[in-house]
């Protein structure tokens, strides 16, 4: 059980208090209705899912109850760093590469 | 009765209360302290099961967890029956049964025992190559075959009476594994002032100074320095010492978990105590002292009772006080055997050679061995056996050729090195090295805050092993200083030799490398003759190193095998990856409390209680229990359902809908976040007024459903399906926060502080009216589809007038703790018009009979709201919400899609079955067309017949069409009608 930190509360918290919510920063186009059908495919269906760094979506749904972002490696299942929802990805320094 | 094995100067037992245990029935003594494998071979039991494949007779190889052969039925009672428990960790008690397994009619006497006899067609691969074909008979005929012919233990046919506990534990430093290593690094932690834990598998902590002797650390005797230590530590408030505890795997971020055994050990434990904890640690650094394993040399008839691991009989004799046999023989690659046969000699037991497949034996043990007359062979190794059922005699030739003697023995030690337990720290993901001089996987690189002490470190001796405990213990507990103990001399054996695989040039049959499995060297060749080219095949094509011990003695010599037949060195053809759990944990431990009535939580109405005493049937519906129907005078389903249905449209029905999901929108911009997140127009609702709303996903499916009302310009009470609550407010939620993080609402859940009661029918309105304060419930005061805030029975209320019946209808949501006592007024009133009570199973007759559809019955996550025929729903004019471009992908417009439709069958007495297909030509032949399937279908006592939904592709096209559903009866015939069957007009919900 992976242990998270959630940038709202401060604090790290077990894995059972958190739920994956998808691929962080895919903006939701505001032009809906004009989207074309391969711009609705890229911003619906494709993700990236790498082998290595991955920012992702986390709910603190049993804690804060607030949506923020991760960057995890998948190779060693370990979290670079956890921000609030609308920051930009954090700079990496290398690590986990 | 006494035990002739027993040597009474030998061993720590000393004068330990004598133990009464059976095995196999029959009546046995031990001492208090033997483990049932120690207690069997002081009566000079060895044979103790049958194998896995062949059925061969099989004893105890070893003094501990690693044990493949020795697995025995422990039984307790009806309830307590364990299979597969390792004789050599099992603590006798006053009392213990123990059975044998895999054998039949008799442990001596196994009819299975043919299939030793027949082994030439069960070798590698057998089962893949054998049962091929028919495939039908797999199922009925080889499956069950060979799950009665191959087998262990016999599982428990009753439900586990024992409980289970669980706990989390947070500390500075975890060791693992209480030897000489272990107890070096728990002291050193300790001493720094951290929070220390230490666990040890065994009964009680020293690891492998319970066998040693001669050892000295600190000036006292090896296994005296263990306890010593042990007692420091158990004294201080920063250590907590777990014996009998398991670390069996090892997770991310240092969380590591262990399985202590709490009363397996006790003749009459406390049914209120638990069997076993589970721990999940969370360590900030772990300390890995978990030592070595023996490896039992390579050769022909290696499976012999009788014949065991060196230390394991060292054991027996220096702790237990037991010798394995009176005239022993050895036959080893390694110095550590020679030490095991001085130590038997020492105490009186025969023996009779000592075979070393090495050439360049020497040292003091070899010296001393020469000087008792002991028959030494050097560069010689073991071709063969005898003895059916316990060793007799031993075949030995030169390893280079030459003529072969036989020696007489009943037992022999083997030993072909130590093979490092590396297994948690491989678990912890770190890099595994091969040091090739030595032939070992060693402890590389981390990937987590752990260390490795000892003989898994590789450590060559006792000295090296508690230097590199102390170490670890020092720098774990954060010293920065170096070393926080010191320990004034540790003296005692150095581990050297060892080797892989077999020593003679033998074919290999009957040289068993796995003995659970039945995995011999011939096996491992074939396997890679056959082409299995990676350890993983060659793994899973002879299952060597399944099971439950998981090759703990033989992993190293099947690679070894493996990598000489393919020419490459070891680390090229790999190691198996090591898995989690070391040894094997009860499903009892995991699961813990979290079973029978604690394993879900169970989630009751504040209505529950009067529904119970009115005899009403439940149904679970998520964690829910729902009222199913109100049976009346012995009524079954069927009956109840139709009065209750009638009635509902005669006079009126009382319904608890408290389950429903409710969510809260409050805030300025709550209406414009409402357009967003469904499809229908918002802004425009006036306050007071309720609409049917549908939610999407982005990519235009259907999500969830509900009736909304406004209860002022900034306030909506949404309600959502019963199971769609959480999942709609945490939808709802992401897209507030993350995508419309501008917008001022707030979403509050209050699934659980309404208490919800529908009441529907002609006379909802009578029967409410007397009850509720300060709202005009006339028709046009109060329409169809309006909420009103004010009080009913003196209780606040917010009161929809809203019909999922197609009645004129109300639900009434007042606080939940007031549910029943407006329940009960209700009830009261409608007794006064024939109202009755009413289920859920009437709920989806009336709704049904409506066209009204079910989120998850009538939806499957790919129908859209045009599919569902809910079109009209959708906001024309709207420039976005959450699905509306998904709506416009080409595969939801295209036509053809399975639309929802009511079906009538020809004959009005037929009710189909939920989800049966539908096709339009009942005599193609199959596979046939399928134009889709039956969502709902009920007898409907109100239309006097069946009705029934469906999806069908084209559907609302082919209104009139017959089409037929195949059943294993014959195809019943089916009108495609439109999916409202009762009141098409609508007109009774507006009175």
């Amino acid at each position: 059980m992976l242990l998270i930190h959630c940038p709202y509360c401060q604090e790290e918290r077990p894995e059972l208090e958190f739920r994956h919510a998808g691929e962080a920063h895919i903006a939701r186009p505001t032009d809906m209705a004009a989207l074309s059908d391969a711009d609705f495919e890229r911003f619906f269906f494709i993700r990236s899912n790498p082998k290595g760094i991955v920012f992702e979506r986390w709910r603190h749904i049993h804690g804060c109850a607030r949506f923020f972002n991760a960057a995890r490696d998948t190779v060693s299942d370990r979290f670079l760093a956890t921000y609030r929802a609308g920051d930009p990805k954090p700079a990496l320094d290398g690590e986990g590469a | 009765m006494t035990q002739p094995f027993r040597i009474a100067t030998a061993g720590r037992l000393g004068h330990a209360d004598p133990v009464r245990f059976s095995f196999d029935g029959r009546i046995l003594m031990g001492l208090s302290g033997d483990t049932l494998a120690s207690a069997l071979i002081a009566n000079g039991i060895h044979l103790v099961g049958r194998s896995f494949k062949y059925h061969r007779p099989r004893g105890i190889v070893s003094a501990g967890a690693e044990e493949p052969n020795a697995l025995v039925g422990i039984h307790r009672d009806a309830a307590r029956r364990t299979p597969n428990v390792r004789a050599t960790v099992q603590e006798v008690y006053e009392g213990l049964e123990a059975v044998s397994q895999n054998r039949w009619p008799s442990l001596a006497f196994d009819v299975g025992a043919l299939n030793d006899v027949a082994s030439p067609f069960f070798s590698a691969g057998f089962y893949y190559k054998t049962f091929m074909w028919p495939k039908a008979a797999w199922e009925r005929l080889y499956e069950p075959f060979i799950r009665r012919a191959a087998g262990l233990g016999v599982a428990p046919d009753r439900p586990d009476p024992d409980l289970y506990a669980n706990r989390f534990a947070h500390c500075d430093v975890l060791v693992i594994g209480g030897g000489a290593a272990g107890l070096a690094a728990a002291l050193a932690a300790a001493e720094t002032g951290a929070q220390v834990i230490l666990a040890d598998e065994q009964a009680q902590t020293g690891g492998a100074l319970r066998y040693e002797t001669g050892a000295v650390i600190d000036g006292q005797a090896g296994w005296d320095w263990a306890q010593t230590v042990t007692a420091d530590l158990a004294a201080r408030d920063n250590v907590r010492l777990l014996t009998r505890t398991t670390g069996f795997g090892y997770y991310a971020q240092n969380m590591v978990g262990l399985v202590e055994r709490l009363t397996d050990h006790l003749a009459a434990p406390d049914p209120a105590r638990p069997r076993e904890r589970l721990w999940q640690v969370r360590a900030k650094r772990a300390v890995l002292a978990t030592g070595a394993i023996e490896r039992h040399m390579v050769f022909p008839g290696n499976d012999r009772p009788g014949i065991m691991l060196a230390s394991a009989a060292r054991t027996y004799l220096n702790h237990f006080g037991v010798a394995v046999g009176r005239n022993i023989a050895v036959y080893a690659a390694d110095d550590g055997a020679w030490l095991a046969a001085l130590d038997l000699h020492r105490a009186g037991v025969g023996v009779a050679a000592i075979v070393d497949a090495r050439a360049d034996v020497a040292g003091p043990h070899v010296e001393e061995a020469k000087r008792l007359g002991v028959a030494c062979l050097p560069a010689h190794a073991v071709t063969g056996t005898t003895g059916r059922l316990r060793v007799s005699s031993i075949r030995v030739s030169p390893v280079a050729g030459g003529a072969a003697r036989d020696i007489a023995c009943d037992a022999l030690l083997t030993s072909a090195g130590w093979t490092p337990a590396v297994h948690l720290f491989s678990q912890s993901r770190g890099k595994l090295v091969f040091e090739a001089e030595t032939q070992r996987f060693l402890p590389g690189s981390n990937a987590q805050d752990v260390a490795c002490a000892g003989a898994c470190a590789g450590a060559s001796g006792l000295a090296e092993t508690v230097e590199q405990g102390l170490e670890a213990g020092a720098r774990a507990g954060g010293a920065t200083g170096g070393r926080t103990v010191a320990v004034r001399e540790a003296r005692g054996e150095s581990w050297t030799g060892g080797m892989l695989g077999p020593a003679d040039n033998g074919t290999g049959a009957k040289a068993f490398v796995d003995f659970q499995n039945d995995v011999t060297a011939k096996d491992i060749r074939q396997a890679v003759r056959e082409g299995m080219r990676s350890i993983e095949h060659v793994k899973r094509f002879t299952t060597t190193g399944m099971a439950t011990d998981q090759g703990k003695t033989s992993n190293m010599h099947g690679l070894a095998i493996a990598a000489a037949m393919l020419g490459k060195p070891i680390p090229e053809v790999g190691l198996t990856t090591f898995r989690a759990p070391y040894t094997p944990v009860t499903f009892g431990a995991l699961a813990g409390h979290s079973r029978g009535a604690l394993f879900e939580p169970v989630r009751r109405t504040p209505i529950h209680s009067w529904a119970e005493e009115n005899g009403a049937e439940f149904e679970d519906v998520g964690q829910w229990k729902r009222a199913w129907y109100f049976p009346r005078n012995g009524e079954e389903l069927h009956a109840a359902v139709a009065r209750e249905c009638r009635t509902v449209r005669a006079s009126a029905g009382i319904f608890d809908a408290s389950t429903l999901g409710k969510i809260e929108v409050v805030g300025p911009d709550a209406a414009r976040f409402m357009e967003l997140m469904y499809t229908n127009p918002w802004t425009k609702l006036g306050v007071g007024r309720c609409r049917y709303g549908v939610m999407l996903r982005e990519d235009g499916f259907i999500y969830d459903d509900g009736v909304v009302g406004r209860l002022a310009e900034d306030r909506f009470h949404v309600t959502t399906t019963t199971g769609g609550a959480p999942r709609v407010l945490n939808h709802m939620e992401d897209y507030l926060q993350t995508e419309f993080p501008d917008l001022r609402v707030f979403l509050t859940s209050t699934s659980e502080q309404w208490a919800v009661i529908a009441v529907q029918g002609p006379r909802s309105r009578d029967i409410i009216a007397p009850l509720v304060e300060r709202i005009d419930l006339s028709d046009e005061a109060m329409p169809h589809m309006s909420v009103r805030e004010g009080s009913i029975c003196g209780v606040p209320t917010r009161l929809f007038r809203m019909s999922f019946t197609g009645e004129r209808g109300f639900e009434i949501n007042v606080p939940a703790d007031f549910g029943r006592a407006v329940w009960e007024a209700v009830w009261a009133e409608g007794r006064k018009h024939d109202a009755c009570a009413y289920g859920t199973e009437a709920m989806h007759v009336l709704r049904a009979e409506k066209g009204f559809i079910i989120v998850g019955q009538e939806t499957d996550g790919t129908v859209t709201p045009h599919d569902a025929g809910l079109g009209w729903a959708i906001g024309r004019n709207k420039a976005d919400f959450v699905g509306m471009r998904g709506l416009r992908r080409a595969d939801l417009v295209a036509p053809g899609r399975k639309q929802l439709v009511g079906l009538k069958t020809k004959d009005p007495d037929v009710v189909l079955d939920e989800g049966a297909q539908i096709v339009a030509d009942p005599n193609q032949p199959v596979p046939m067309t399928m134009l889709g399937h039956v969502t709902s279908s009920y007898w409907s006592e109100n239309c006097g017949r069946s009705i029934a939904l469906a999806l069908v592709a084209g559907g609302h096209d082919r209104m009139g069409e017959t089409l037929h559903v195949p059943m294993p009866g014959g195809a019943i015939a089916v009108e495609v009608t439109s999916t409202v069957f009762f009141d098409e007009k609508g007109e009774r919900a507006n009175g």
